[in-house]
């Protein structure tokens, strides 16, 4: 009985010294960040904090007072951001939309209903 | 005063005119919202919609042709639908044929949201979801829509669907989704953008042009030209909703 005591301490240890390992140098997302470029903010840090208010605030100018063409939108970011691959911000945990939000764990619904696809012109296409 | 002098004169006045007017016409064009060019139905792209405009269409009947689904399949392509016809498909615009039981006349004629000017679907959303805009056309804030339906239930046009089914690849400009309401947007980004809605486009295409769009408000417009000339009417105007789109010759 003792003797068990001691092996699942034992392993216990282990597992925690494994998960400290493990959190020292937690992996951080491999993000494909499509055509990149200048993006609508300089900061970075920033947008990665409030991305999500510039898009809320903008959204509700345009379906409520029909302003488009501005400075933050959902169609802007993916046009930069799509993988040059897929043509889209989602499909696996690279992409520059879900790989970010896997990692957060954060849901990400906007895409339920906007596109997440990149417009591919007809020649482009070709 | 010498004759040379004269001349010398009228050239220098000539001079300050057109440079006094050149400031002007400068001013003009850099005054907010005062842009010469890239106007959309007379709107730039970052000013709100106004009520100055109030959207509309006037749907011939006589023009429209019974077995021709042109406008159906437009809008389809145009919104990105899927065509179904199941009661759980969506279906913004739909054709509908008419018989006269006493004359035998079968007519046909497209049926979409009436875009009113009291709209009912407006009037019992919880969420205030169901909005109309400045410029007339009824949406759907798809963002803040629960799915409760109380407007599919309210429109007397039948004009709203319900998404049952999570939806892929939808189309850039008009973002569609499960569990909410939609219905005719009169193609509003199209308008935004300064054209014409889909359906329209297509009856013309086919060359009947049964689909008069334009503003209302405007006394100049084609539209308001005709329903000022030909009697035109609503479906259920005795509801007194105002609607958007009217029909002629029925």
């Amino acid at each position: 009985m003792n003797m068990a005591i001691r092996l699942a301490a034992l392993l216990f240890s282990m597992f925690i010294a494994t998960a400290i390992h493990a959190a020292d140098k937690s992996p951080l997302p491999h993000l494909d960040i499509g055509k990149g470029g200048q993006c609508v903010e300089e900061d970075h840090a920033l947008m990665r904090k409030i991305h999500m208010n510039l898009l809320k605030h903008q959204r509700d100018e345009t379906m409520h007072k029909g302003i488009r063409g501005q400075k933050y939108s959902l169609a802007d970011c993916v046009e930069c951001h799509a993988s040059q691959k897929t043509n889209s911000v989602l499909g696996s945990n690279e992409a520059f939309c879900q790989g970010c939000h896997a990692y957060a764990a954060v849901k990400l619904d906007c895409f339920e209903c906007h596109a997440n696809k990149r417009k591919v012109t007809a020649e482009a296409s070709k | 005063m010498s004759e040379t002098e004269l001349n010398t004169q009228t050239n220098l006045d000539r001079r300050d005119f057109l440079t006094k007017s050149s400031i002007g016409l400068a001013g003009l064009a850099i005054a907010p919202g005062m842009m010469l060019f890239d106007l959309a139905h007379g709107r730039a792209l970052n000013e709100p919609v106004s009520n100055k405009v109030r959207w509309g269409m006037l749907i011939d009947n006589n023009k429209c042709e019974s077995g021709c689904n042109d406008c159906v399949t437009a809008c389809n392509t145009e919104n990105g639908l899927s065509g179904g016809t199941k009661p759980t498909d969506s279906q913004w615009i739909r054709k509908v044929q008419l018989k006269d039981t006493f004359t035998g006349r079968i007519s046909s004629l497209p049926m979409m949201c009436q875009h009113c000017e009291h709209p009912p679907c407006v009037d019992v959303c919880p969420t205030q979801a169901s909005f109309k805009r400045a410029d007339g056309i009824v949406l759907v804030d798809k963002h803040i829509c629960i799915g409760c339906r109380y407007c599919v239930m309210a429109c007397p046009y039948q004009a709203r669907s319900f998404v049952h089914e999570v939806l892929t690849d939808q189309k850039p400009e008009v973002p569609r989704g499960k569990g909410t309401v939609e219905s005719c947007t009169l193609c509003v980004h199209r308008i935004d953008k300064g054209e014409t809605t889909a359906c329209a486009e297509a009856c013309s295409k086919a060359g009947h042009n049964a689909i008069l769009f334009g503003d209302l408000n405007d006394p100049q417009s084609e539209i308001s030209k005709r329903i000022h000339a030909v009697a035109s009417t609503q479906i259920r105007a005795d509801l007194g909703l105002n609607t958007g789109v009217r029909y002629e010759g029925i």
